[in-house]
């Protein structure tokens, strides 16, 4: 690829606290600090360098975006999504990494399938893709998978996510094993006893159409349970996708103290409450579930606080013959890649005024980078050139057929949104642009 | 009385008072003990709206006469009418009350209006569902013409031949809380 | 009450989905309708022409008798045509889906679907598919329309009136579908309504709807003017929600100061309020058969004036 200068640009870079305009340059797919530091080819014909520029006038230059929870469904369930198309949904949404979530058939409990999932995503997808291995075997919550072993076939993280240990023993013994080889561990918080089978948020909607409820309090007393160990065991626990008041105040206070707890944030759960899924679409089907307008204001709270430190989508494809059914045996999950980060700029930093833009950025960079010490989210000098231009006014409509993920099950088709990412660079190469 | 404005839905050419109605539906009623002898057999089924006011009045006029109350009933036809389907605004359905059995009875259908005959076609298969009367009759204030069945009254208030961009609206006291009053409505 | 003039229907939906979009003018439609077609059952011959030619499918994925056979009746008396699917004789339970299942009733043209399913939000997802009109015959927990409605017309009935009546609803509330949707009709026609039960199936959320929640019978029985019991829904509960079902149920109704209404009501009380149903959606089909999505244009078309 050629070299490139990105000119004009607002460059927002949280890590290295940078905020201004100016240029940025890249050569062999990594940052370079000036024009100089350029070795561009002089070109046969002309004599001319073959230097690409790109103009960001009112634009922002962020270091490539980050969603550590992703959802890509292969191997085993590629009707939905498979490693190649999510990866270019991520590239269409501005994203550069994306962590794959465990949930698949094989489940990655052992090297072999970590091994298989990075030499797919090498091969075929046009972003980062980093593997999560799973905590429990076969994700059935009762026996730890072989957690040394994933660490050195080298996932980010373990997460049972789709699942959620519920013998805290088990779990306790599995943050251990995690803290000893340096994996960080995220969390899908439910109580399966408290949800039983619970398919929207309990709570007035729940009562008036007679369908059965998940109590905000199947989400705390997870989110409780992982403040504890992670203070037992001195190590970080990530709560993923967190969607209630109670969890919001838990991790308040316990952070307060210094716990190594922290929690994320997917925009369904602030762009959507319970009131939406009075028409029984499946759309809004979603696990946790869509929560009160009192929910959603304190996870607003929680973000404009720091109390939740990472955004992320949950990107959870079904093909549409899976979700077009009654709506209790419909499958959980909304895609995400393609609309959070229009999503959130526009309700974040736009709509509710909660935080500015480069603490966006650097809730989709810096903290995830921190958590899963990924040596990403940086536009230092020598890294990656993973590259997202986003222009935070841009108006635009959410128009699913476009998508490029293989699924759409989104309720946000038709949408008007204010903010969008306008060019994906992965490694210094240009992997979409609107 | 004066002809009404050119409103949109044109002119109103009026056609019977008060006082003309009267004398109609006095009429019908000496005509009705004419050829009934046996009025305690007879059944004034009026179709409703104003063919239940119109068969009450009947009555009354007989009453006057004859003092013998000849009963009165009402059949509702919007559940019968063979136009269900092909309309999208139908009439309210009500219910229908009549003296039963019919066998042996004279049952005479009361209306305000006779036009295309469907409306009695309907009431006399409503009638069949109830009984088997020995004979069923037709009374109507206006006969206005245009039948699409072969359908006849008996009594008829007023023979008024009408063209068909013309409407006839009839008020009536009880069931409108208007006075009295037939009158022509031109479609412009 | 409809006036004396009033000479047309008042009603616009293509579908029968539950109570809690009806407006209290049209439950009173139906109300006011009822009597004319009750009447067709005591007539010599049990027949009326109205939906003749017309289909009308049955199809009841759980199990009923008495819902379905009302619905029957109902239909055979306004002369339309009745095919009857249960969940036995379905092809659900070799895995077909319930949007193919829409696909086949499409194609058999059916005219009027009566749906019986577990899952709330089942009707709706057939209305939304099909140019047929969809009436709900009970939707998992969720809503009972046919029902409530029945049950509106026995309180009207007997009592003369709804508007500030006291009706106690007695049972399990939290799995009824009855109970919903005799809450969102009684307080659509101004009744006060009280839920009583044991907490567990009484939560107190039910409160943001309306009503008053009591878990002493004892205290809200005497001032009563109405008192519904409920059946205890043991098909839908997921675990035993409370110690001694059947003693809490005896001592209810065994503390039942005056006689309850008729919730398990005879036949020719029931089928007149499911015949209208048939007739008002049977009118409300013909509007328009193009596009079942469409209801705005569906509504725009049937501008209801009065005829004179």
């Amino acid at each position: 690829m050629s070299p490139t200068i990105i000119r004009n640009g607002r460059i927002i870079d949280p890590a290295n606290k940078r905020d201004e305009i100016a240029d940025l340059y890249i050569s062999n797919g990594k940052i370079v600090g000036s024009k100089s530091e350029i070795r561009a080819k002089l070109s046969r014909r002309d004599g001319k360098s073959e230097i690409e520029e790109i103009d960001a006038k009112d634009l922002i230059v962020a270091p490539g975006l980050i969603d550590m929870h992703v959802h890509l469904r292969e191997p085993g369930f590629s009707h939905k999504e498979t490693i190649e198309s999510g990866a270019r949904a991520a590239a269409a949404g501005g994203f550069t990494t994306i962590v794959c979530m465990p949930n698949t058939s094989p489940v990655p409990d052992n090297a072999g399938t970590i091994a298989w999932i990075k030499d797919r995503a090498s091969a075929i997808a046009c972003v980062n893709v980093l593997p999560s291995g799973s905590i429990s075997k076969n994700l059935a919550g009762e026996e730890l998978a072989p957690i040394g072993s994933l660490a050195q076939a080298g996932v980010v993280a373990i997460t049972d996510d789709g699942h959620c240990i519920q013998n805290h023993e088990v779990m306790r013994r599995a943050v251990e094993y995690a803290r000893m080889v340096g994996l960080p561990v995220l969390d899908h918080c439910q109580d399966y006893n408290l949800v039983g089978n619970g398919v929207v948020h309990e709570g007035y909607w729940s009562t008036l159409l007679g369908l059965p409820g998940w109590p905000a309090a199947g989400e705390e007393a997870i989110v409780m349970r992982n403040i504890l160990l992670s203070e037992l065991c001195d190590h970080p626990i990530h709560c993923q996708h967190i969607s209630t008041a109670g969890s919001v105040r838990l991790l308040r206070e316990a952070r307060a103290r210094g716990v190594k707890i922290s929690g994320e944030v997917c925009p369904h759960h602030i762009a959507l409450t319970d009131e939406a899924i009075q028409n029984f679409d499946t759309n809004c089907k979603v696990n946790p579930p869509l929560r009160s307008r009192t929910d959603v204001n304190a996870v607003l709270e929680g973000i404009a606080d720091g109390t939740l430190s990472i955004l992320c989508s949950d990107h959870a494809p079904h093909a549409d013959f899976e979700k077009e059914v009654e709506f209790d045996v419909a499958p959980f999950g909304i895609i995400g890649l393609e609309t959070e980060l229009g999503l959130f700029i526009d309700l974040l930093v736009h709509k509710h005024a909660k935080i500015d833009i480069a603490r966006l950025i650097e809730m989709y960079t810096v903290e995830p980078a921190r958590l899963l010490k990924l040596d990403a989210g940086t536009l230092s000098r020598g890294s990656p050139a993973d590259v997202t231009l986003i222009n935070p006014d841009l108006k635009w409509t959410v128009d699913v057929d476009r998508f490029r993920s293989a699924s759409r099950n989104s309720p946000f088709d038709g949408w008007k949104l204010k903010g969008r990412a306008v060019r994906t660079m992965v490694g210094g190469k240009t992997m979409w642009k609107l | 009385m004066k002809q009404a404005k050119q409103k949109t839905s044109g002119a109103a050419v009026p056609t019977m008072d008060a006082e003309a109605i009267r004398r109609a539906l006095q009429r019908i009623a000496h005509e009705i003990i004419e050829r009934n002898p046996q009025l305690t057999r007879v059944v004034l089924a009026g179709i409703p709206s104003r063919g239940v006011e119109i068969a009450q009045r009947i009555a009354g006029f007989i009453h006057q006469i004859r003092k013998i109350n000849v009963e009165t009933g009402v059949i509702d036809v919007a559940m019968h009418r063979d136009d269900v389907g092909t309309r999208f605004e139908l009439p309210m359905v009500r219910e229908s009350k009549l003296p039963l059995p019919l066998e042996e009875r004279t049952v005479v259908v009361v209306d305000d209006v006779l036009y295309t005959g469907r409306t009695v076609r309907a009431a006399m298969d409503a009638i069949n569902s109830f009984g088997r009367p020995s004979r069923i009759q037709l009374a109507v204030l206006i006969d206005r013409g245009h039948r699409e069945l072969p359908i006849r009254p008996d009594y008829v208030g007023k023979n008024l031949p009408t063209s068909g961009n013309e409407k006839v609206k009839v008020q009536l006291q009880e069931t409108d809380e208007k006075p009295d009053a037939v009158w022509l409505e031109r479609e412009p | 009450m409809a006036g004396k003039g009033t000479m047309t229907t008042r009603w616009t939906r293509k579908d029968l989905l539950g109570l809690r979009e009806l407006s209290a003018d049209e439950i009173n439609f139906i109300l006011d309708t009822t009597d004319a077609f009750k009447q067709v059952g005591t007539r010599e011959i049990k027949k009326v022409p109205s939906l003749r030619g017309k289909t009308l499918v049955n199809f009841f994925i759980e199990p009923s008798t008495r819902t379905r056979t009302s619905f029957e009746l109902a239909a055979l008396r306004l002369s339309a045509d009745v095919i009857n699917i249960s969940v036995t004789t379905s092809s659900l339970t070799k895995g077909e889906t319930l949007k193919d299942t829409a696909r086949n009733l499409q194609a058999l043209h059916a005219d009027i679907l009566v749906l019986r399913h577990s899952s709330a939000g089942a009707p709706q997802f057939l209305a939304n598919r099909l140019q047929a009109s969809v009436i709900n015959a009970g939707d998992g927990a969720h809503e009972h329309p046919t029902q409530a409605l029945l049950d509106l017309y026995t309180i009207r009935e007997r009592r003369g009136k709804i508007a500030g009546l006291r009706v106690a609803i007695v049972g399990d509330i939290l799995f009824s579908r009855v109970a919903r949707s005799n809450i969102f009709g009684l307080l659509k026609l101004g009744a006060h309504v009280t839920l009583i039960g044991p907490s567990t199936l009484v939560p107190k959320e039910f409160e943001k709807l309306g009503v008053e929640v009591s878990y002493k019978i004892e205290d809200v029985l005497p001032k009563a003017d109405v008192v519904n019991l409920l059946r205890i829904q043991h098909e839908r509960q997921r675990r035993e929600y409370f110690p001694g079902i059947l003693a809490r149920s005896t001592a209810a109704s065994r503390s039942t100061a005056r006689s309850p209404t008729d919730c398990t009501a005879s036949f020719s009380i029931k089928s007149p309020t499911v015949w209208q149903c048939a007739w008002l959606f049977f009118t409300s089909v013909e509007g328009s058969r193009d596009e079942p999505h469409n209801h705005s244009k569906r509504s725009n078309y049937r501008s209801r004036k009065q005829a004179r």
